[in-house]
């Protein structure tokens, strides 16, 4: 107890080894949260903020927490800055930030408002911490030869002891997180979008039309899918009429350019593969030869 | 130099993060800007932790750095759904909450 009374009535002096410390990082960490907000890549943002994050570890070391300082360098940009990093590359390395200001004039009004907030807590901190004492941690964890054990120790005497119940309820949260986190980047492939032939073939003879419908265009000049099939005494095919579609006469369908290049191009509106998704509602799985899936 | 330095050097690498997270447009850079005021706040519990002789301040910084590193992990995996559907990371293409 004397060594506490001790440390309480002279407190800590910081020793000139810790201001230039404190000079020498304090920038870098400044430094490096300011290229953090102004570069446009994504990428250089992380970097800059691992090197504020170094420097507050090298901070928390030099104020009597070496645990933390170790945690933060381990934990932060060991674990979770590789992790942006991971996420980065994975998704937004292309995209670049926007510059477009959706509310007119938010950026610099942002600016501001960080300026007067930075003046006001810092000026009010400045102030009110002026004449603080620093007690220090010598008397709780101790330095070598102590009474306290230390720096480990202290803290997980009181993680353990006051706040177990924090803890317990933070081993929760991060399980909560992991499976949370599985959960969300599970990509889940769409049941039932792929039928094989012998489904596609089945479910077709289980209507009443089991052979092939006329396709449109097929005894006529046009390839149109408004263009509907001939009968072979030259009367329309009620049952080629393409769903949702007017069916036109071929003398006012506009003139197609070049029939050769449609046939070898593109599977295209008015085609016999368009009119065959037109069975039962287009219930019957993917158009063959119009999309995935299509037996070839 | 006083402990004081410590707690305006927080405060105001706490203001960048807030100005980062109103300023930025990439939801990643947002994510980061919230970190740095985390790290900030972490900052100045440890400061205040030496100031008045107890360790309670870096257990609550402990605390603050779990629940960090979560809602990292969640939130990445919200970004990458979300980039999944609407193949962007802005913040401003999520908006079908907004009418």
């Amino acid at each position: 107890m004397s060594v506490l009374a001790a440390a309480a009535d002279t407190g800590v002096v910081i020793g000139t080894g810790e201001t230039i410390v404190f000079w020498v990082l304090a920038p870098v960490a400044l430094a490096g949260a300011l290229g953090m907000v102004l570069s446009r890549n994504a990428v250089h943002s992380a970097l800059w903020l691992v090197a504020t994050m170094l420097s507050l570890g090298v901070f928390y070391v030099v104020q009597e927490a070496p645990f933390l300082g170790a945690a933060q360098i381990i934990v932060y940009t060991g674990a979770i800055m590789i992790l942006f990093l991971f996420v980065l590359m994975l998704v937004g390395r292309e995209t670049s930030d926007s510059v477009v200001e959706t509310l007119r004039g938010q950026r610099v009004a942002a600016i501001v408002l960080g300026i007067g907030f930075a003046g006001l807590v810092g000026a009010g901190v400045a102030r009110g911490a002026e004449d603080l004492p620093v007690i220090g941690l010598t008397a709780v964890q101790g330095t070598e030869g102590g009474p306290a054990a230390g720096n480990v120790e202290a803290i997980a005497a009181v993680l353990y002891g006051r706040f177990v119940l924090a803890f317990e309820v933070t081993g929760a949260l991060l399980i909560v997180a992991a499976v949370g986190a599985l959960m969300l980047t599970h990509a889940e492939r769409e049941p039932g979008v792929l039928r094989s032939q012998k489904e596609r073939s089945r479910a077709r003879f289980l209507t009443d039309r089991p052979q092939t419908l006329p396709g449109p265009g097929v005894y006529a000049r046009a390839n149109s899918i408004a263009a509907p099939g001939r009968l072979p005494d030259g009367g329309l095919a009620p049952s080629s009429f393409a769903t949702g579609v007017e069916p036109v006469r071929v003398d006012e369908l506009p003139r197609t350019g070049s029939v050769g290049i449609e046939r070898e191009g593109l599977p295209h509106a008015g085609g016999t593969d368009a009119a065959l998704g037109t069975i039962g509602g287009g219930t019957t799985g993917p158009v063959p030869g119009s999309g995935e899936g299509a037996p070839r | 130099m006083t402990i004081t330095n410590y707690l305006v050097l927080a405060a105001i690498l706490f203001t960048i993060g807030a100005v980062g997270v109103l300023v930025r447009r990439n939801a990643i850079v947002v994510f980061m800007c919230i970190e740095l005021m985390l790290n900030s706040v972490n900052l100045t519990l440890i400061t205040f932790a030496r100031s008045t002789g107890t360790v309670e301040g870096q257990v609550i910084a402990l605390f603050v750095m779990v629940v960090a590193a979560a809602e990292v992990v969640i939130g990445l995996a919200i970004i990458m759904s979300i980039y999944r559907t609407r193949r962007s990371a802005s913040v401003d293409d999520v908006n079908l909450l907004k009418y």
